[in-house]
């Protein structure tokens, strides 16, 4: 009951506001989503008998620095809520921006690795690494965009004061999403990157 | 822009533990940031050193948890937030993860079995 101080929400049967229970479901439905995923890829790992490679492909410390972007973008978003909970509405715009900055930097720096690969033969039909790689990343290159968008939503409101501390939780509940992307990336960058 | 910044950081940074719920400041946020980016730089330093070749699984996957933990319990307020919702995410991670961990099981360590 963190937030019963500062969100108000109708009384529900839990204590917990609905849309927070029913978003917490969704991420671990969520979770089995990727899971599928993630499984897929790791099931046809190394059984591709067409190349490229996964080996000759993936540049780590280049996928490091996308991957350290979406960790501080996820630290950027707690920050932006923490300043909607303190009724600090430039600052919680200000880091909404950066979350939405540092999303598309993760983007553009994913992106570059995407023409890479495609300009060494790679695609989404070229192999089994190339469409279980594609459609993993891909599926999870669109939530960051879905995420984004939500962000610049979320800051044109708090601009027009229709979020403040006291409806914080719209932007917890975002926060809970862009939290959850930047956790699947944490799994994708082990076993896809790390783990060869 | 930035000073304001600064200020607004190191107040929010001084208020107590407890000052917003049960929240953590924005001074505890930023060590939490910082640890995900040490832990990050320990992952990739293991993926590029030979000596750790023998245990770089473990200790990736290890690691790994380490920063989904981190960024479940503390950005996701989970430690903080009522227990029915942790058992909420953990319902669909542990299956997951089990499906994920039989799956590779089945095709990667014993493929005559997973075909």
């Amino acid at each position: 009951m963190a937030h019963a101080a500062t969100t108000a929400h109708p009384p529900t049967n839990t204590g917990i506001s609905n849309w927070k229970l029913g978003f917490w479901t969704f991420i671990g439905s969520e979770c089995l989503f990727f899971g599928t995923l993630i499984s897929t890829y790791m099931v046809y790992k190394g059984k591709a008998v067409t190349g490229p490679y996964p080996s000759e492909l993936f540049d780590v410390l280049h996928t490091t620095m996308s991957t350290t972007i979406l960790l501080f973008s996820s630290l950027a978003m707690v920050i932006a809520l923490h300043a909607v909970q303190h009724g600090k509405k430039s600052r919680a715009i200000l880091f909404l921006g950066l979350v939405i900055l540092m999303g598309g930097g993760f983007l553009y720096l994913e992106g570059e690795s995407y023409l890479k690969y495609i300009g060494y033969g790679l695609t989404i039909t070229s192999s089994t690494f190339g469409s279980t790689y594609f459609v993993l990343t891909g599926t999870h290159k669109l939530h960051v965009i879905i995420g984004m968008i939500w962000m610049a939503i979320l800051a044109l409101q708090i601009g027009r004061g229709k979020i403040t501390a006291r409806n914080a939780e719209t932007v917890e509940i975002a926060g809970l999403y862009w939290h959850f992307v930047d956790i699947i990336w944490i799994v994708i960058f082990t076993l896809v990157y790390l783990i060869q | 822009m930035s000073n304001e910044m600064t200020e607004n950081l190191t107040e929010a940074g001084a208020e107590a533990p407890e000052s917003h719920g049960n929240h953590p400041t924005v001074a505890f946020y930023i060590w939490i940031g910082v640890a995900l980016a040490v832990l990050t730089g320990v992952e990739v330093g293991i993926f590029y050193m030979d000596a750790f070749e023998a245990f770089e699984v473990p200790l990736l996957v290890t690691l790994s948890t380490g920063k989904l933990v981190l960024v479940v319990m503390y950005f996701m307020h989970l430690k903080m937030d009522a227990r029915v919702l942790t058992w909420l995410f953990l319902a669909g991670a542990f299956l997951a993860v089990f499906m994920v961990t039989a799956l590779t099981i089945l095709y990667q360590v014993l493929p005559d079995l997973g075909g």
